[in-house]
């Protein structure tokens, strides 16, 4: 592990916590564009960052310390993450912390970080959003784990670093199960990162919020940190999608110069153009679903990556 | 001065044997016990001496536990010169029983030091026969482990259910609590029946009841099989699996709370223990169904642990059904090990029984920390039900701070130790796609979804529990008082979350404890030789996890992003009102109630329950709502039970006519009858 290696560490980091916002404005402007709306600047999350980190924190009065922690440790696990995610090459410091299981595992401690905040005020939509958000949680992660399971069949591995090389190997053949796999993966990456059909990131009804309602007593920066880590949780989901579906162009161990980084970086920016507008093509497409129809659209997606699952012990493909 | 010499020349003359320490450490707690009962109302000798003297016996037992582990030369055995004339007692001391001796003393420590500033003389038992019946609890535990033959674990095991039915019917002037140790006495004697069964079968026709006969008897598969299945049943019944789990959830509440911990956290790994020992070390085979069985009742009893514990209102309950919940993923552990070892997979058995036995040690830690915050909570507030709690983190700042990290660590959250057991057993899950059987191959996978589904729930479980109770505001006016409980109640919290962070971010320690038991019983161990700090328990190319790295990595980004804050943005705060969209009043009667963190799972898993609701009409000047939810399993199997059990008293009673002609007759039939029956024979 060399000093090189750890500017590649520091260099992926700094992308994801630049890029994280840019990509949530990206997925807002398609948005706007498919409705027929005038679309905001790509800037506009950095621009709501800043105003938000001007203003005066106004907090609840009795606010335990957990409240006010929270918005650290939901940006601290969330960057880490995107330290572990091969997001444009694989050999990483700190590729070997986690591998993807132990990433959900990540995922989920900031989730529940979240759920113990939204609680800890009192409020009766916190509560609501917070016990929402916990019921979303534990119906998708099944369906992820399913998915990771197909993955895990197809290279033998659940470390991300080595199922991008696995795949890199034989480039561009579409395994049948992974296709599956990936659908269920962008229902999973639809639900976790409270997008429409199961959460709407700009409803004005609390009674329908999930995300929005848990994060309804934070102000200023302490929203700032929030709002961040959660557009940095769907840039790491879609690095995570990348990695495991798409893994081509990231710098593969051995092929890792300053050449072949500054490509992988301008595939993934390519990557997340497309990915940010089939997101808002599907966001456009779809209703919000009623809460309770969230087990059926999560039980949708496990089915598909057990049907990945079945199809690749039953086929060998 | 004289019985301190005497026992410094035993402790020589037994040559500083491990085994012959450990049994002098186990005496000490029965001494300590008896000690209790030269002033049983003074709870001052109690608590200042006897309590925090068996706290240092237990870690003493775990430091033992902990060498046998490492030790080149066990096993260790001895006979001691008690038990009947013909048969005496045998110990033993291995891998296996090192790691639970290890178990039972790191928690038994937390607890015995939290019990020391618990007990209060009051209503209930007086506090020297809680000492008495605690500290013999506890010895009993040790030789259950400790055991070698049938009759000598037999004893310790019912010694342990008496003690603990005494422990858990200390409140015994409430009916509720009496009922409950009732109805766990009488499953711990079907459970011990079964038991003693088992291990009639398994002395294979030599009548020898030693454990060593028991290794090298042969059974055919079918009384091989009927052996595991009476254990199963046996173990089953005390480790609360689903359908035997009925006086848990009963049981566990009525204990005062350091007892609840225990029974939780130690006593349900002694059943696991015994499943481990018959098993995998007293039978000679195992087949693939047996680990099929025990899969499936352990994902079972997972599933309905998580499940139930989501819907309860009395914050003891919750725990107790999240015992149940946990105890079902040791089994799913075990079942897989069994599974893939019957297909001779050892590296994945040895995955699967690692991730089994740690998760056992996780268990005793983080339940018993939680039962013992419950237990504070209780103290300083007199409440448990969920719905009088709320917002004791500002009132209880260190229970609150010790309890959230028991609540991640249950919940099997990284950085802490629960997430490594399930973690473990995930990538076990992930290989049973190589089991050579064309069925097994695609459904066990399944599984994997299922573990995935009891851990998620029991993070939404734990959520509900830590939020309900410690945040948010107090429902209650009276829980303006409520305080910490004193030095040594956090003491004996801050051990065991202390080990509770230690295995999370340090899990190579509990690897290779387990990988000595692996390696004892299944001659497989999995990979430790990576440095101290990161563990890769198959290759480090198939996945690796490092708890240190992670946790410095977010403290690290954590403060850097303090800092830059700091520095580039002001840092003022106004305190205000909560803004809750503009709804200025709100009183903490509007926030969530436990009830309606259960709705959720209440709607979704629905059939799981019996449900009745009593709905308030429209029209109805007060309305209350109330809701009761019961297992459907009490009536499906308990009642009937109950019901041909009374009909045959009847029927027996009928017999008792109270005449003593008739008594007379019956001899005298009964008499005619034998004498028939020797004729013929």
């Amino acid at each position: 592990m060399g000093v090189i290696s750890l500017v590649r560490q520091f260099s992926v980091v700094l992308l994801a916590v630049a890029l994280a916002p840019l990509f949530a404005g990206w997925i807002a402007q398609c948005r706007a564009w498919l409705q027929s709306r005038s679309a905001p600047p790509l800037v506009q999350p950095y621009r709501m960052l800043r105003k938000l980190f001007n203003k005066d924190v106004a907090l609840a009065k009795d606010a335990s310390p957990l409240f006010r922690a929270t918005p650290y440790i939901l940006f601290g696990t969330m960057v880490l993450a995107a330290a572990i995610i091969p997001s444009i090459a694989t050999d990483l410091p700190f590729a070997r912390v986690a591998d993807a299981i132990a990433l959900i595992g990540i995922f989920a401690t900031a989730r529940v970080f979240l759920s113990l905040a939204a609680m800890d005020i009192g409020t009766a939509f916190g509560t609501m959003g917070a016990r929402r958000d916990m019921m979303v949680g534990f119906l998708a992660e099944p369906a992820l784990l399913m998915v990771l399971f197909n993955a895990f069949l197809l290279s033998g591995s659940t470390a991300l670093p080595s199922l991008v090389e696995a795949y890199s190997a034989h480039p561009l053949s579409m395994n049948p199960s992974l296709t599956f796999a990936a659908v269920a993966f962008v229902m999973v990456l639809l639900a976790e990162n409270s997008r429409i059909p199961i959460d709407n990131p700009t409803t004005h009804l609390e009674l329908t919020m999930i995300h929005e309602a848990m994060v309804l007593e934070y102000s200023a920066r302490h929203l700032a940190l929030v709002e961040w880590a959660s557009d940095l949780k769907l840039f790491n989901y879609a690095c995570i999608g990348f990695a495991l579906f798409i893994p081509w162009g990231i710098a593969t161990h051995g092929a890792d110069g300053g050449l072949a980084l500054l490509l992988a970086v301008a595939v993934l920016i390519v990557k997340l153009l497309l990915a940010g507008a089939a997101l808002a093509l599907v966001e456009a497409l779809s209703a919000k679903l009623r809460i309770f129809r969230a087990p059926e659209y999560l039980a949708m997606a496990f089915l598909l990556a057990v049907l990945g699952l079945l199809v690749h012990i039953l086929l060998g493909a | 001065m004289s019985l301190y010499s005497l026992l410094f020349r035993c402790i020589l003359t037994l040559s500083l044997h491990d085994l012959h320490l450990l049994l002098v450490l186990v005496l000490g707690w029965l001494i300590l016990g008896l000690a209790g009962l030269l002033r049983p109302h003074r709870v001052g000798l109690v608590a200042a001496v006897l309590f925090p003297v068996g706290a240092v016996i237990a870690l003493g037992v775990a430091l033992l536990g902990g060498i046998a582990l490492m030790a080149a030369h066990i096993p260790q055995v001895a006979v001691l010169p008690l038990g009947l004339p013909d048969l005496p007692f045998h110990v033993r001391l291995d891998a296996l029983s090192g790691f639970f001796l290890l178990l039972l003393g790191v928690a038994g420590a937390g607890i015995s030091i939290f019990a020391a500033g618990y007990f209060r003389s009051g209503e209930g038992t007086a506090p020297g026969l809680h000492c008495l019946q605690y500290h013999t609890f506890l010895a009993s535990m040790a030789l259950v482990v400790l055991a070698d033959d049938a009759y000598f674990f037999m004893v310790a095991w019912e010694t342990m259910a008496l003690s603990s039915y005494f422990l858990v019917t200390s409140q015994h002037r409430i009916p509720e609590i009496r009922r409950a140790g009732f109805l766990y006495l009488l499953i711990a004697h079907v459970g011990a029946l079964c038991i003693l069964l088992s291990f009639g079968v398994l002395q294979g026709g030599s009548w020898q009841f030693t454990f060593d006969s028991m290794r090298s008897a042969r059974l055919t598969p079918f009384w091989a099989s009927t052996a595991f299945l009476l254990a199963l049943v046996g173990f089953g019944a005390k480790a609360g699996l689903v359908p035997l789990h009925v006086w848990l959830p009963e049981a566990h509440p009525a204990a005062p709370s350091p007892v609840s911990a225990m029974m939780s956290g130690l006593m349900l790994k002694t059943a696991v223990y015994g499943v481990l020992r018959i098993t995998f070390d007293l039978l000679h085979i195992r087949y693939w169904w047996w680990g099929v069985l025990v899969l499936i009742v352990g994902l079972f009893s997972g599933l309905f642990g998580a499940i139930f514990a989501a819907v309860q209102t009395d914050m003891k309950r919750l725990l107790a059904y999240s015992s149940i919940e946990n105890i079902g993923l040791i089994f799913a552990g075990i079942g897989l090990a069994i599974l893939f070892e019957a297909f001779n997979l050892r590296l994945f058995a040895a995955l699967a029984l690692t991730a089994a036995l740690i998760h056992s040690l996780n268990h005793s830690l983080f339940k018993s920390l939680l039962f013992l915050a419950t237990g504070s909570v209780l103290h300083a507030t007199n409440h448990r039900s969920l719905g009088k709690l709320g917002g004791l983190i500002r009132r209880m700042p260190w229970v609150a701070t010790l309890a959230l990290i028991g609540t991640l660590a249950i919940a099997g959250l990284p950085p802490l130790n629960g997430f490594i057991s399930e973690w473990l057993l995930l990538q076990s899950f992930l290989f049973t796609p190589q089991i050579p059987h064309a069925f097994l191959n695609m459904v066990v996978p399944l599984g994997a979804a299922a573990l995935v589904l009891i851990a998620a729930l029991a993070a939404y479980v734990m959520v509900k529990f830590y939020g309900i109770i410690f945040l948010g505001q107090p429902r209650e006016a009276s829980l303006a008082e409520a305080h910490d409980p004193g030095w040594l109640e956090r003491l004996g919290l801050a051990w065991l979350a202390l080990g509770c962070v230690l295995i999370g971010v340090l899990p190579k320690i509990a690897l290779r404890a387990a990988g000595s038991v692996t390696g004892a019983l299944l001659g497989q161990a999995v990979n430790v030789s990576t440095p101290f700090w990161w563990i890769a328990p198959i290759a480090p190319a198939q996945a690796s996890y490092s708890g240190l790295v992670l946790v410095g990595g977010i403290v690290v980004v954590v403060g850097i992003t303090y800092v830059l804050v700091r520095v580039l943005a002001h840092g003022r705060v106004r305190r205000t009102v909560p803004w809750d969209c503009g709804y200025p009043w709100q009183t903490s009667r509007m926030q969530d109630t436990a009830e309606g963190f259960g709705q959720p799972i209440l709607h979704m898993f629905g059939p799981f329950f019996r449900i009745e609701r009593d709905t308030p009409s429209p029209s109805d000047c007060s309305p209350h709502y109330r809701i009761h939810i019961e297992d459907r399993l009490w009536r499906a199997i308990y009642q009937p039970i109950e019901i041909a059990v009374q009909h045959l008293s009847n029927a027996i009673g009928t017999l008792q006519g109270g005449r003593l002609a008739t008594y007379l007759l019956y001899s005298f039939l009964t008499l005619i009858g034998l004498l028939v029956f020797v004729l013929w024979a």
